[in-house]
């Protein structure tokens, strides 16, 4: 049943005298591997309900970037971040930060698929049986509505006691981000989604993202400069560990305000 | 020149013969052997071998007694060894990457792997038979479970090693709790590798009788109280082997042949099941 | 971009709300943390296990060894008599025989496993490899007991009727290293437990051989056939000095196994508290003695002086496995492996 109609309209709708909120904060971001400092003193915030894209040459940070975010990097000795990342009021650089409950509001889809090994319904019942007891039938639910947001129902709707390491590429992905979905997070991190893919599912997930920001906070990165183009709302440019440039996706690609970021985007280099 | 080049092949051709003849001796052992143990082995079958227990000399019997004896210790030292060896093997894979204790276990767990079974018979005897006074099918479990542990620590450390990061992050991404990550993510994708390390370590003790000479020793009669002496088929084989009665030396031939095709299907059994285990 | 200290969570749209609260209640946090501190704390539990094993084996064992160690000291290496009833312990006999079977097994193993992997390397077809492999794989699976009862009713009536005898005539009459192979040919003794020792650690050396030859980049071997070398060529200049630290490894591996390996050296080495030159002739390894006497033996001194002998085993096979686990790890950091 469809409550859209029924909802004012979301604030994603592009008002052109209210910026939107910013959901996470980032400032004077400093990052380490071992001795090397990989990201240098990054000053960025990440819009809600928008699609923030980071986008650069191999090498440049922004997936360095993007694991700062949910603090996916704390899992390596050896890599650590320095300063400021506020989110719902907090820094989540500090100490005493539950990363398990950082984790939930915050989740990523990463470049490879990783449907984890069992079947589709427990691929994303595992997420939501975490921090949340429902009935089967709310369960069931939720699955469904999981796996609608991300444009998989009518294909997995009787496969559901399938392994999800039996889909195709494309369709991997898509329970990945169904998965992802189903626990509720405010932000949604996606490394590289779509460079394994073909370019069909290509498309199907682009059309997804744009769907999804209607209710989540999206920050992707991509080496694709045409999908950054096509899908997001802000862009940011980066290179070798720096931010070059940040504004509105438009604004950026057509008229960038540094020569670096120019010399990107019409391949005079990378 | 021509001689030289001559010789230069002369010399690789004997050398790659050598190499032929090298192989060859290999296999042909191996055949004689098997060879061997199935001629003797078989003629020595009766259906008494699985109804009677071990006799005096001079009498027919079976080794009911020793067979049994083997599955329970046997099993016994896999429930045992099995679980500690799982549990070293996660902290080796999932939690050593810091620190001296991870480093240290992996180094002594292979020369454990490797380290003579006598020695782990007589380390048994010297802490748990020598204390408690008698000999006992619990002292042999104990002995055959040090020797399933590193074998199980190894594959399963191995097996956890091969599980891409990216499943382990995706898992982390979503707020799961590194035990559940472990469990119900990773040590689940390799289950099946993980089980074929547990039926090569059952494999490997199924043989080993050096373990068992001074824990379990050997029971002529029926047994399966664990706190006693309990017959097992390797020390039958030794005992009856080395004697000189000719029923005896019949008997030993009719258990090497059952110990060697137990051994040998559980290795062909672990490997076909993991390979038929891998996603296409 | 203005910052925002609070985001607006709650939201007018069409995203439902949560079922369960922003904010987890304390309690239940509390209790996954001690989930996770308690399985990484049972983790860590049984790694230590391992540790402590090997601590309880050297502790119990110099434990048991004691009054031996204090009755006869450091003579205890160098004396050979073995008399339980006046309770003279010596341990010459059996590291001597433990050292020469082990050395026999090298002799003949270390040469066969570099056939056989030489084989499977460059020799072999395709389509045998894999049959050939798990043939090899096989004759580490076979239990030693096995090897000791063929060899006991099979290689040892085999060896006194045929071999020995031939041996005794041919090399025995030799001078110098005749005195090696005099005596009667029993069949039992020294040469036919260290042979079919041979055969067992033959598996062990022959897989790390071949999987060392197998990591050998291509394109080494390629400029040397491009100049003209024959296999054999290739693999004596080029192959063996690349792998020299695995195969070293492997053959002290193998080395480690002979020196410890129990049961098909008991039904073959004769139980013999001798020391022969004459490998034709019976002795006894520190396993074999074991094996046969510890469950016999009476008095606390006799059974100190066994414990001792396994003390000796244990060390001398222990710094050997080490010594090979330290080559196959620095090979395996040259090439960039973690361990």
């Amino acid at each position: 049943m469809n409550l859209d109609i029924f909802a004012s309209p979301p604030e994603t709708a592009v008002r052109p005298e209210a910026p939107p909120a910013t959901k996470v904060s980032i400032r004077q971001l400093d990052f380490f591997y071992g001795n090397f400092l990989a990201l240098k003193q990054i000053n960025l915030d990440i819009a809600e309900r928008r699609v923030t894209a980071f986008i650069g040459p191999s090498g440049c940070g922004k997936s360095t970037l993007l694991r700062t975010v949910n603090r996916m990097y704390s899992l390596y000795p050896g890599q650590r971040a320095v300063g400021e990342i506020m989110f719902n009021g907090r820094n989540i650089l500090d100490t005493g930060v539950d990363l398990n409950l950082l984790r939930a509001k915050i989740g990523m889809v990463f470049q490879k698929p990783t449907p984890f090994p069992m079947s589709i319904y427990d691929n994303i019942a595992f997420g939501v049986r975490l921090y949340e007891k429902l009935s089967p039938r709310a369960m069931d639910e939720r699955v469904e509505w999981a796996l609608v947001k991300a444009a998989m129902w009518d294909e997995a709707k009787d496969k559901l006691k399938q392994s999800g390491m039996a889909l195709s590429g494309g369709q991997q992905q898509r329970l990945c981000i169904a998965r992802a979905v189903a626990v509720k997070p405010e932000v949604l991190l996606l490394d590289e989604p779509t460079s394994a893919l073909d370019p069909i599912s290509t498309a199907k997930i682009e059309e997804l993202i744009s769907e999804l920001k209607a209710d989540y906070t999206i920050a992707i990165v991509t080496h694709n400069m045409q999908q950054a183009a096509r899908v997001s709302d802000y862009t940011a440019y980066m290179y070798l560990g720096e931010l070059i440039e940040f504004g509105a996706t438009d604004e950026l690609f057509l008229k960038p305000s540094r020569k670096e970021t120019e010399d990107y985007i019409t391949g005079r280099f990378g | 020149m021509n001689t030289l080049y001559r010789r230069r092949l002369y010399v690789n051709r004997f050398n790659l013969a050598m190499s032929l003849l090298m192989m060859g001796f290999g296999i042909v052992f191996l055949l004689w052997i098997l060879y061997t143990l199935a001629a003797a082995g078989f003629h020595a079958f009766s259906t008494a071998l699985f109804t009677q227990m071990t006799p005096p000399p001079g009498s027919n019997g079976g080794l009911l007694n020793a067979i049994v004896g083997s599955l329970i210790m046997a099993a016994t030292g896999t429930l045992i060894g099995t679980p500690v060896g799982i549990f070293a093997g996660i902290y080796l894979a999932e939690y050593g990457s810091r620190g001296w204790l991870a480093p240290s276990t992996r180094f002594i767990n292979d020369i454990l792997l490797s380290a003579p079974s006598i020695i782990i018979g007589l380390f048994i005897y010297q802490i748990y038979v020598f204390q408690v006074g008698h000999f006992s099918a619990w002292a042999g479990s104990f002995a055959l479970a040090l020797i399933v542990i590193p074998v199980v620590v190894r594959t399963t450390e191995n097996m956890l090693r091969l599980v891409p990061d990216s499943l382990r992050e995706a898992a982390v991404a979503l707020g799961t709790p590194q035990w559940k990550t472990i469990v119900m993510v990773i040590l689940r994708s390799v289950r099946a590798g993980v089980i074929t390390g547990v039926l090569l370590a059952v494999a490997r003790i199924s043989g080993e009788t050096a373990p068992l000479l001074f824990t379990a020793l050997n029971n002529q009669f029926w047994n399966i109280d664990l706190n006693a002496p309990m017959a097992n088929l390797p020390v039958v084989i030794f005992q009856f082997a080395m004697s000189p009665y000719h029923d005896w030396q019949e008997l030993a031939w009719a258990g090497s042949l059952l110990i060697t095709l137990a051994v040998l299907a559980l290795n062909v059994m672990a490997r076909a099941f993991f390979r038929q285990s891998k996603p296409k | 971009m203005a910052a925002t200290a609070e985001s607006l969570s709650t939201t007018i749209g069409a995203l439902p709300p949560r079922a369960s609260v922003v904010r987890m209640p304390d309690p239940k946090q509390k209790r996954v943390q001690f989930q996770d501190l308690l399985f990484r704390a049972v983790a860590r539990l049984f790694a230590c296990a391992v540790l402590v094993i090997l601590a309880g084996i050297i502790v119990s064992l110099v434990y048991g060894s004691l009054p031996a160690m204090q009755k006869f000291g450091l003579g205890f290496l160098f004396t050979s008599e073995w008399n339980p009833v006046t309770e003279k312990f010596g341990a010459l006999v059996p590291i001597v025989g433990t050292l020469v079977t082990s050395f026999i097994a090298l002799a003949i193993g270390v040469p066969v496993s570099f056939g056989i992997a030489l084989f499977l390397t460059e020799l072999s077809p395709l389509w045998l490899k894999r049959p050939l492999g798990t043939a090899v794989e096989l004759l580490a699976a076979i239990p030693s007991i096995i090897y000791g009862v063929w060899g006991l009713f099979v290689l040892a009536p085999l060896f006194a009727d045929h071999v020995q005898p031939w041996l005794i005539s041919t090399i025995g009459a030799a001078p110098l290293i005749g005195v090696l192979f005099k005596g009667p040919p029993q069949g039992i003794g020294v040469l036919t437990a260290g042979f079919v020792l041979a055969i067992m650690v033959i598996p062990f050396i022959a897989s790390v051989m071949r999987d060392v030859f197998e990591v050998v980049p291509p394109v080494l071997k390629e400029s040397a056939y491009g100049i003209g070398c024959t296999t054999w060529e290739v693999v004596r200049n080029i192959v063996l000095p690349y792998t020299k630290v695995g195969v070293i490894g492997g053959i002290m591996l193998g080395l480690g196994r002979a020196l410890g390996e129990t049961m098909a050296v008991t039904f073959l080495i004769g139980n013999a508290h001798q020391l022969n030159a004459s490998i034709l002739a019976p002795g006894n390894s520190i396993a074999s003695a074991l094996a046969n006497e510890f469950t016999e033996a009476v008095g606390d001194l006799y059974t100190s002086a066994l414990i001792e002998l396994g003390l000796i085993l244990f060390v001398i096979t222990f710094i050997v496995l080490a010594l090979a686990k330290l080559l196959l790890l620095q090979l395996a950091k040259g090439e960039g492996r973690k361990t």
